[in-house]
């Protein structure tokens, strides 16, 4: 049985959002919550004298479960046979790798200290889909965000002019699908490249006749007025293709008055205007952001393996695939959105891959822990259990010297990353981790050790180096629960919570001309669309408004 | 009682608008499914299963024990079946199969396992069945007659209905058949292509070769090069293509080779417009049981557990092949009818072992099963998650009640007691 009281003592605590600087305290957990205070008696005590106590690690973004990664677990299985994980302990098998299975996921993410991961992409359609990987994904804390940028109904309504209507369809959607925020991608491109065509542009006219700016303002709106936790998250137009930073500027200028979120910046702070005159940009995003503090990013930072993209930016992985040949997959979804997938190596002997490498430790090291958060766009840049590298070089400077000296012998031209001093201190790694992606997600009881926080804490042993530190947690409460125990997981029996938002909107807001385009238009009855309470066995339901 | 948008839980075309009526815990009327899908609600009470073992009629819980006896008992378990369950038990069957170390395998292997081959090795362009009824100007059948296997996918899907962008219907669409022989299907067509049955696969790669703009003469598979490029033609002036595959490519000469050349060209055909697959799946939820088994293995079938992590190889761990090679000790069966459709030497084989059969109905593998367990209907008695052959998932739904248990609480049960017996060990 679980003990619902703990007293963590004695450990060194760092909880930036409190202004905790690496202070000897107690922390005390009751029913799942931290507390001011506790009577030692009816607790469990846990010495961790000497160790580093941290709140527990938030994912802003990777690509975990949903009908995508099972496509591309389809596509891949030498993937998986590099690297089997065996049953033992309790705890179910599987496999890892680029698109690992969803209790291997788990796992790997307990022992890095993490206590919440947010899948990025979700079609409303296949919700359901997403949601019961996230069901066999257990322990942590888990959202999703509804991909809208090329909805059909939606352009459609905001042709007509009817922005009261979209704005409304736009938050019923989110709540009957079991969303936590609003994804955005390449608004207008996936639509476009179902009548095969690559279109990438914010302000010129979509095949709706509709600018795809006009669509991100409005759901930007929609984020506002329902006071949603989290602002739209927005991957823009020209990913990762040579000149990408002049979206991001485009994108940073279009949307600097609103609250947003920009995906994987690294894709898009390149420079040069082919593949041979390729470079580094991230200078001239970073000024651009660094006016802005509305908006946030995360890295998206790529590492030198064999792994697997996916994203819905349908026209961008077909043109990955005519680059790199081989597999293709591609899913379009009816009126709502698209997927592609392309299995991809970064090569360290490749002089556009050695530039990408750079250029998402510049933005994360120019900008600082506060505004762009550590991820790899799992599994776009890599898998999600390589972080501990990224640590090691977002600390050291050394370590990146290293590196620089072992990557394509022209990038060192190319890049900025070279003349970059700055080192991240364990505080700001910690601030990186968790305290800033809860904040830029709203989750106001995660990310830090405050009274009535959620009790997901994170214990690290000190080790020689910040990142070696970071590499595994000693201790792992989630929930108050003792999930990991002397760096190994110890109870991986319960489910963890989906945490959705419920902007009211009912079926009673939409107009019948909605209803009637569901009729028409999509292959499932309306009644059948919207998710239903069944998949949603643990959560958390931020009413909003 | 009057039950609307009611899931058909019959075939990969999951209908979601059937209308049910019920009187006194029966089902009177159904109207909007297909000749099928009306019969198996309305005869859903017919055939049941019994609790048995050896043959003697007994309780559940005496079932559920004898089953935990010989599941503790032997060493080399295979679990089949599972594509006419929900999600919810097929977890629950490679839960069991990850704690005792059994192979597990599902009816895919034997229906369109080759597709998954073939993805393998090229990747799938592919799109939901909405996006047919929206977009498609052309869908090309090939080995496959929804007409008598689907019968609603013309009509909802993919030929008959007004789509966003195909507003005229059946009159905006160009519809295609590729098979051995003429089939009601066929009829309908536009064009219907005969193809010398055991040749598809020169036929799909005669259409690759002129994409590419080689020259052929003569005929190719039985079909005159001239016909073959009148369609090639078709393909690439549609806006927007899509090719359904049948067991006519799966299960023929060539197998998974014929799929992939269906893959490539759809995938080449994309350089010029757009085309996407949607593979023609039978079972209601076969779709979910390769999604379950992937995202907990990552491997869609043919699964073996036995040195405690997923081990993949299809023709070593796929059903038919173990019980070919008699490679199992006992056999599991979750909703299927491996007695009635396996090759003749595994069904000898398989009779020789002891059978473990939940299912519903009676079947000839629960007239042979040691023990039978009868579970409740899934879309009928309980509820759960169907993925449809494009993978969108659907929730089946409850509409009568049933005095026994679903699949995913007995495979619960069983997993239960075999813990609790590792437990006291």
């Amino acid at each position: 049985m679980p003990n619902d009281s703990l007293i963590i003592k004695g450990g060194i605590v760092y909880d930036p959002l409190n202004g905790v600087k690496g202070s000897i305290k107690d922390i005390y957990v009751k029913d799942g919550k931290i507390v001011e205070d506790l009577s030692e008696e009816a607790a469990e005590v846990i010495d961790v004298t000497g160790m580093i106590v941290a709140p527990a690690n938030v994912d802003i973004h990777s690509h975990i479960a949903g009908p995508k990664v099972n496509s591309a677990r389809l596509m891949r299985p030498e993937d998986h046979l590099r690297d089997p994980l065996r049953r033992k302990n309790g705890l179910r098998s599987g496999c890892g790798f680029s698109v690992p299975t969803t209790f291997v996921t788990a796992y790997r993410y307990l022992l890095l200290g993490y206590g919440t991961v947010m899948d990025p992409a979700v079609p409303p359609l296949k919700a359901r889909h997403a949601l019961e990987e996230l069901e066999d994904t257990p322990v942590l804390d888990k959202g999703i965000y509804i991909l809208m940028g090329n909805n059909n109904i939606l352009y459609y309504l905001l042709k007509k002019g009817d922005k009261k209507s979209a704005k409304l369809f736009a938050a019923w959607l989110l709540k009957s699908a079991g969303g936590y925020a609003i994804k955005v991608v390449n608004p207008g491109g996936t639509e476009s490249f179902k009548w095969g065509k690559i279109f990438n542009s914010l302000s010129d006219d979509t095949i709706w006749g509709i600018k795809p700016k006009v669509v991100v303002d409005i759901l930007n709106e929609v984020a506002c007025e329902f006071k949603l936790p989290h602002p739209v998250h927005l991957h823009t137009y020209n990913i990762g293709i040579p000149g990408s930073y002049k979206a991001a500027l485009d994108t940073i200028n279009a949307f600097k008055d609103n609250r947003l979120h920009l995906a994987h910046l690294q894709y898009f702070c390149y420079g040069g205007d082919s593949w041979a005159t390729f470079r580094s940009e991230s200078v001239k995003v970073v000024e651009a952001l660094s006016n802005y503090e509305n908006i946030t990013a995360d890295m998206g930072q790529v590492i030198f393996v064999d792994t697997t993209t996916m994203t819905a930016d349908t026209p961008w992985e077909f043109t990955l695939h005519k680059l790199a040949g081989g597999r293709w997959s591609n899913s379009d979804v009816e009126l709502e959105t698209g997927s592609g997938i392309v299995p991809y190596r970064y090569r360290m002997d490749n002089l556009v891959n050695s530039v990408q490498w750079a250029v998402g430790l510049e933005i994360a090291l120019l900008l600082g822990p506060w505004r762009v958060f550590l991820t790899t766009d799992h599994p776009n840049g890599g898998p999600f259990y390589f972080y501990p590298e990224v640590i090691k070089w977002l600390t050291s400077a050394d370590a990146r010297k290293e590196m620089i000296e072992k990557i394509h012998p022209k990038a060192k031209k190319r890049i900025y990353l070279h003349n970059i001093d700055r080192e991240f201190s364990l505080y700001e790694m910690i601030t990186m981790l968790s305290a800033a992606p809860a904040k830029a997600l709203g989750l106001k009881e995660k990310g830090h050790l405050g009274a009535g926080a959620d009790a997901d804490i994170a214990i690290y042993k000190p080790k020689g180096s910040v990142a070696e530190t970071l590499s595994r947690v000693e201790y792992l409460i989630k929930d108050g629960r003792v999930v990991v125990r002397h760096g190994e997981i110890v109870d991986a029996s319960y489910i963890g919570r989906i945490i959705r938002v419920d902007t009211g909107v009912d079926d009673s807001a939409l107009s019948n001309e909605v209803r009637e385009l569901f009729d028409k238009f999509y292959s499932v009855t309306f009644s059948n669309y919207k998710v239903e309470d069944v998949y949603f066995k643990r959560e958390v339901v931020k009413r909003v408004v | 009682m009057k039950v609307e948008n009611v899931v058909c839980p019959f075939c990969g075309c999951l209908c979601d608008d059937v209308i049910v009526y019920v009187e006194d815990g029966a089902i009177k009327g159904v109207e909007k499914a297909c000749s099928i899908g009306r019969s198996l609600f309305l005869k859903h009470r017919e055939d049941l299963s019994l609790p048995s073992i050896d043959g003697r009629e007994t309780s559940i819980d005496e079932a559920i024990n004898e089953a935990v006896n010989i599941l503790r008992d032997k060493k080399h378990v295979l679990i089949y079946g599972l594509s006419s369950t929900s999600i919810e038990a097929q977890r629950k069957a490679l839960e069991l199969a990850d704690l005792i170390g059994a192979s597990i395998d599902q009816t895919t292997s034997i229906c369109h396992g080759p597709t998954s081959l073939a993805i393998h090795q090229t990747g799938i362009p592919t799109c939901t069945l909405g996006e047919v009824k929206n977009r498609a100007d052309v869908v090309v059948f090939w080995g496959s007659n929804p007409l008598e296997a689907h019968q609603r996918h013309y009509e909802r899907y993919s030929l008959i209905p007004k789509g966003m962008f195909v507003t005229e219907g059946r009159r905006g669409r160009k519809l295609v058949v590729v098979d051995v022989r003429p089939t009601p299907s066929s009829r309908a067509a536009d064009i219907f292509i005969q193809v010398r049955p055991g040749e598809d696969y020169e036929v799909l790669n005669a259409l690759r070769y002129m994409l590419k703009g080689g020259k052929l003469d003569g005929e190719v598979g039985g079909v005159k090069v001239e016909t073959l490029k009148s369609l090639l033609d078709i393909m690439l002036s549609a806006k927007y293509g899509v090719i359904f595959i049948g067991m006519g490519l799966t299960m023929t000469r060539g197998k998974y080779h014929n799929v992939e050349a269906a893959l490539s060209l759809a995938i080449e055909l994309n350089s010029h417009t757009r085309w996407s697959v949607v593979a023609m799946r039978g079972h209601y939820n076969v779709s979910g049981a390769g999604m379950v088994l992937l995202w907990q293995t990552g491997f869609p079938m043919a699964v073996n557990f036995s040195l405690g992590y997923p081990r993949y190889s299809p023709g070593e761990y796929s059903a038919v092949d173990l019980l070919r090679r008699k490679e199992v000790d006992a056999v599991l069966v979750i909703a299927s009818d491996p007695v009635a459709n396996f090759p003749r030497e595994a069904v000898r084989n398989l009779l020789s072992l002891p059978i473990i059969a939940i299912d519903p109905k009676r079947s000839l593998t629960t007239m042979v099963a040691k023990v039978v367990i009868p579970t409740a209907k899934v879309g009928i008695e309980t509820e759960g998650t169907a993925y449809r052959m494009d993978g969108v998932p659907i929730r089946v739904k409850k509409i009568l009640n049933s005095i026994y248990p679903s699949d995913e609480e007995v495979l619960d049960r069983i997993i239960a007691k075999i813990k609790g017996e590792e437990r006291n060990a």
